[in-house]
C-alpha cells in the first residue's frame, strides 16, 4: 500500500508501469482524457497514437507476439471500445494476451444513455477471456493487476477493464502487483503423469506417427518450442504445423513438412490421412485443419496436448489428452521416452518415410514460372523470402490468398517471427500489427505481406507509422480483386465475381508519399528484385505495390466438406471435382 | 452416436456483476440447451453463488459445455451431478387454478394428493405451492388444465449430491 491515497488515473498508470509495461497503443476521447492527464506527467510509458482504435488493438497484438509480452490498449468509451471489438475478437480467437482499457461514463450515468456511453462489458462478454467494470477506486489496482495474470496466464487472451470517470479523478489507495493474482483461476500446467505414460507407450509403438504443432507451442515460449523440436527429432517423425504454429518448429529441419491444412502442403495432409499416431500439439483440430471430420484421419490414434480443457475433444475425439502446458508437458513427455530410451521401429519408421517422400516428390507448391511478362504472386513471395531470409525479418499479413501463399513460401526458422489473424480471418490486420511489431523491435526488418484489399481496411495507420517514423514495409500482391473471395467464386457460384473486384483503387505510390513513405510499384518479374533490395534496404516505411497476376488462384487446396486426402492440386482438378453440396454451406 | 443425454449441472461462481450473463451467453453463443437454469447467492462470506443448471445434449456436447464452463474465470467448481452419483432435485412452483363448485372441489382433493399446500384463496381461486421432481410438477399442472389453470410460476430445478460429501 502506498501512503498517500492517489487518483484512479494515476493508479493506472503506476499499475501499468509495476507490470512492466513499456508501450500503450491508444487513442484519447473525454472518458479516458484523466489517464491521458497522467500519461502527459511520466515518462516510463509509452504511448502510440494510433489513427483508429482497431488499429490499436492489432498493434498490441502484434508488440505481443513478437515478443511474448502482453499488449497494452487504451480507448475511450462508446465508439473507442465498439471500435476495439473486432481486435478483441481477433486476439480471443488467436490466443493472443491483450489487456485493454477503455473508458466509461461516470458511474451515476451508466445505464441512462448518457453521451459517449455503451455497454462495454455487456459488449466485449462474449469477445473477452475476461473482463472488468471497475466501480470502486480502491478495487482498481488489484483489478488491473489480475488482469495482467488472466491475460497471460493458461491459454492468453484478451481481458478488458471498464474504467468510469469518476473513478479516473477520486483518490484511492494503490497496491502493487504482488498478489496480483485471481482467487481461484489457476490453470494446469502439469499433465496426469499416467496420462503421460500412456502418451510415450503410444509414440514408442507408433509406426506412422505424425506431429501436428499449433500456436499454443509458441504461446508457451521459445523454450517450449525448443521441447517440441527435440521431440520430433527424438521420435524421428514428420512434423506439419497450423498456420498459426509456424515457426514453432524451424521449416529447415528435414522433418517438417509445411503447413497443414486447407491451403496447407499435399504431404501434410496426407501424412494426416494416413498416419497411425497424431501427436497435437497446442492445436485445436480448428475446420481449417480437419477437413471434413467424419474423415479425418480415420485410422489413427490421437494424442493431444493443450491447456485448455475446453480444446481437448471438442471437434475429434483422442485418445489421449493431456491438459496442461505444452512446454511442462513435451519435458514430460521427452523424460518418459528418454528413460528408458525407446528406439522408433526402424523398418516401419523408414517405409512410413519413404512414403512421405513420394508424397513430397508431388512438388504441390508448383506454378506457372513460364511467364516473363507477369508476376505470379507466389514467386513474388519466393524472391521476398530469398532476399531477406538472412535479415531474420518479421512477417505480418493481412488475410486471404497473399496470407495463404506467405504461409506456404516463406519459411520460419523461430518463433515469434510470423504474425497473422487465422481464428478470425481479420483483413486489416497486418499493417497495425506491423506496427506493433517494430515499435516492440526497433531495429528489426519488419513487413506486412498484404494484399490491396485488406491494406486499406485500415491504411489509415501510415499515418501512425509516418508519426513515430517506424520503417515498417508493406509488400502488396495486388491482383485487384479480393482474390479468396473471388477464387470461392470461381469454385462455388460459377464464376460469378459479385462484387470482388475493387474498380478505383488508389495508386499505393501515391498514397505512401502522402504519408511520408517511400512509393513503389513493379509490373515485370525482372524487376522485383531490385525493388525489394529498395524496398529492404529503405530506412523508413516503404509501400511497395506489385501488380501480380490477377486471376491467380491459391492451391494446393481442400474444398470445404472434403476430406485430407482429396486435395485440389490446381485449376485441373478444381474443374474435375466440384465442391458436394454440403461443402457449399460451409465458409 | 448422437444420442441426447439429460445432465443436471452444479456451478460454483463468485457472486459478481454480469456472472450470470457470462454463463447464459455461454450457453447461447455456442447453441448449447438450457432446460432450466437457476441462481442465487449460497455463501455471503465468501460471496459465491450457486448455478444450477439442467441442460441436454450428446456425451461430446456435455462435456464441452462443463469445460467451457469450467474455463470462466470467476467460475470455481463445476459438477455433473447426473455423472457424479446420486442427487437430489427439486423444483418449486406456485400454481394459480380459477373456478367455482365441483371442480373446485376437485382441484382441491387433488391437490391434497400431491401434496400441494394452498397458500393463497378466493372463493373463485387457489394458488398452490408445490415442491418436487419436475414430472410430478407436469403431472400436477396437467391435471389442474380443465380444472381452471390460470398461471403457473416455476423455479426450474435445484439439486445436491445425496450423502455426506460436499463440494
Amino acid at each position: 500500500m502506498s501512503a498517500e491515497p492517489i487518483c484512479g488515473a494515476d493508479i493506472v498508470i503506476k499499475a501499468l508501469v509495476d507490470q512492466g509495461v513499456d508501450v500503450v497503443f491508444g487513442y484519447p476521447g473525454g472518458a479516458v482524457l484523466p489517464i491521458y492527464d497522467s500519461l502527459f506527467k511520466q515518462n516510463s510509458l509509452r504511448h502510440i497514437l494510433v489513427r483508429q482504435e482497431g488499429g490499436a488493438v492489432h498493434a498490441a497484438e502484434g508488440y505481443a507476439r513478437s515478443t511474448g509480452r502482453v499488449g497494452v490498449v487504451l480507448v475511450t468509451s462508446g465508439p473507442g471500445a465498439t471500435n476495439a471489438v473486432t481486435g478483441l475478437t481477433d486476439a480471443l480467437m488467436d490466443s493472443v494476451p491483450v489487456v485493454c482499457l477503455t473508458g466509461q461514463v461516470p458511474t451515476h450515468l451508466i445505464g441512462n444513455d448518457a453521451f459517449q456511453e455503451a455497454d462495454t462489458t455487456g459488449i466485449t462478454r462474449p469477445c473477452t477471456k475476461h473482463n472488468y467494470l471497475v466501480k470502486d477506486v480502491n478495487e482498481l489496482a488489484r483489478i488491473l493487476h489480475e488482469a495482467f495474470y488472466v491475460a497471460k496466464s493458461g491459454r492468453p487472451g484478451p481481458v478488458v477493464v471498464d474504467l468510469p470517470k469518476d473513478v479516473l479523478f477520486a483518490l484511492g489507495s494503490y497496491a502493487g502487483p504482488e498478489q496480483g493474482t485471481h482467487k481461484t483461476y489457476r490453470p494446469q500446467l502439469e499433465a496426469d503423469p499416467a496420462r503421460v505414460a500412456e502418451a510415450a507407450a503410444l509414440i514408442a509403438t507408433a509406426k506412422r506417427p505424425l506431429f501436428y504443432g499449433g500456436g499454443g507451442i509458441v504461446n508457451s515460449g521459445p523454450e517450449a518450442c525448443a521441447r517440441f523440436t527435440e521431440l520430433v527429432r527424438l521420435v524421428d517423425a514428420p512434423c506439419t504445423l497450423t498456420l498459426m504454429g509456424l515457426g514453432a518448429f524451424p521449416a529447415s529441419d528435414p522433418h517438417f513438412l509445411g503447413m497443414v491444412g486447407m491451403h496447407g502442403l499435399y504431404e501434410s495432409n496426407m501424412a494426416m490421412h494416413d498416419c497411425d499416431l497424431m501427436i497435437a500439439v497446442g492445436s485445436r483440430f480448428d475446420d481449417r485443419v480437419t477437413g471434413r471430420l467424419n474423415a479425418f484421419s480415420p485410422g489413427s490414434k490421437k494424442i493431444h496436448i493443450d491447456i485448455d480443457p475446453s480444446s481437448l475433444n471438442k471437434n475429434v475425439r483422442v485418445d489421449v489428452p493431456l491438459l496442461g502446458d505444452c512446454g511442462t508437458v513435451l519435458a514430460a513427455l521427452i523424460a518418459a521416452l528418454k528413460e528408458p530410451l525407446r528406439r522408433p521401429d526402424g523398418a516401419a519408421r523408414q517405409s512410413w518415410w519413404r512414403q512421405v517422400d513420394a508424397w513430397r516428390g508431388r512438388d504441390c507448391l508448383r506454378y506457372d514460372r513460364s511467364r516473363s511478362d507477369l508476376i505470379k504472386p507466389q514467386y513474388a513471395i519466393e524472391r521476398l523470402y530469398a532476399l531477406t531470409r538472412d535479415r531474420d525479418p518479421f512477417i505480418t499479413t493481412e488475410v486471404g490468398q497473399h496470407q495463404m501463399w506467405a504461409a506456404q513460401f516463406f519459411k520460419f526458422e523461430r518463433p515469434y517471427h510470423w504474425m497473422t489473424s487465422g481464428g478470425l480471418g481479420t483483413m486489416g490486420y497486418g499493417l497495425p500489427a506491423a506496427m506493433g511489431v517494430q515499435v516492440g523491435h526497433p531495429d528489426a526488418l519488419v513487413i506486412d505481406i498484404a494484399g490491396e484489399a485488406s491494406i486499406l481496411m485500415n491504411i489509415q495507420e501510415m499515418s501512425t507509422i509516418a508519426q513515430y517514423r517506424l520503417p515498417v514495409k508493406a509488400f502488396i500482391l495486388n491482383n485487384q480483386y479480393m482474390g479468396m473471395v473471388r477464387q470461392w467464386q470461381e469454385l462455388l457460384h460459377g464464376g460469378r465475381y459479385s462484387e470482388s473486384y475493387t474498380a478505383a483503387l488508389p495508386d499505393f505510390v501515391k498514397l505512401a508519399e502522402a504519408f511520408g513513405a517511400k512509393g513503389m510499384r513493379v509490373e515485370r518479374p525482372a524487376e522485383l528484385d531490385d525493388a525489394i533490395r529498395a524496398m529492404i534496404d529503405a530506412p523508413g516505411a516503404v509501400v511497395l505495390d506489385v501488380a501480380v497476376d490477377e486471376m491467380e488462384n491459391c492451391f494446393p487446396m481442400i474444398p470445404s466438406g472434403a476430406a485430407h486426402n482429396e486435395m485440389l492440386l490446381g485449376p485441373r482438378d478444381e474443374a474435375a471435382r466440384p465442391v458436394s453440396e454440403e461443402g457449399m454451406v460451409l465458409v | 452416436m448422437s444420442d441426447t443425454e439429460r445432465h443436471t449441472i452444479a456451478v460454483l461462481v463468485d457472486n459478481e456483476p454480469g456472472i450470470l450473463a457470462r454463463v447464459v451467453g455461454l450457453f447461447s453463443g455456442r447453441g448449447y440447451n438450457i432446460e432450466s437454469l437457476t441462481v442465487a447467492e449460497v455463501d455471503r462470506i465468501n460471496n459465491l453463488s450457486r448455478i444450477t443448471v439442467v441442460t441436454s445434449g450428446t456425451r461430446m456436447i456435455i462435456e464441452q459445455i462443463k469445460a467451457q464452463l469450467s474455463r470462466l474465470v470467476p467460475v470455481h467448481k463445476v459438477h455433473d451431478l447426473t455423472d457424479e452419483g446420486p442427487y437430489v432435485e427439486r423444483e418449486m412452483a406456485l400454481i394459480k387454478v380459477v373456478g367455482k363448485g365441483e371442480a373446485r372441489d376437485e382441484c382441491l382433493r387433488l391437490a391434497d394428493v400431491f401434496r400441494a399446500r394452498v397458500v393463497d384463496s378466493t372463493t373463485e381461486s387457489f394458488v398452490f405451492e408445490m415442491t418436487g421432481s419436475a414430472e410430478k410438477l407436469n403431472a400436477f399442472i396437467t391435471l389442474m388444465e380443465p380444472l381452471g389453470l390460470a398461471e403457473v410460476s416455476r423455479t426450474g430445478a435445484v439439486a445436491i449430491a445425496r450423502g455426506a460429501g460436499s463440494f
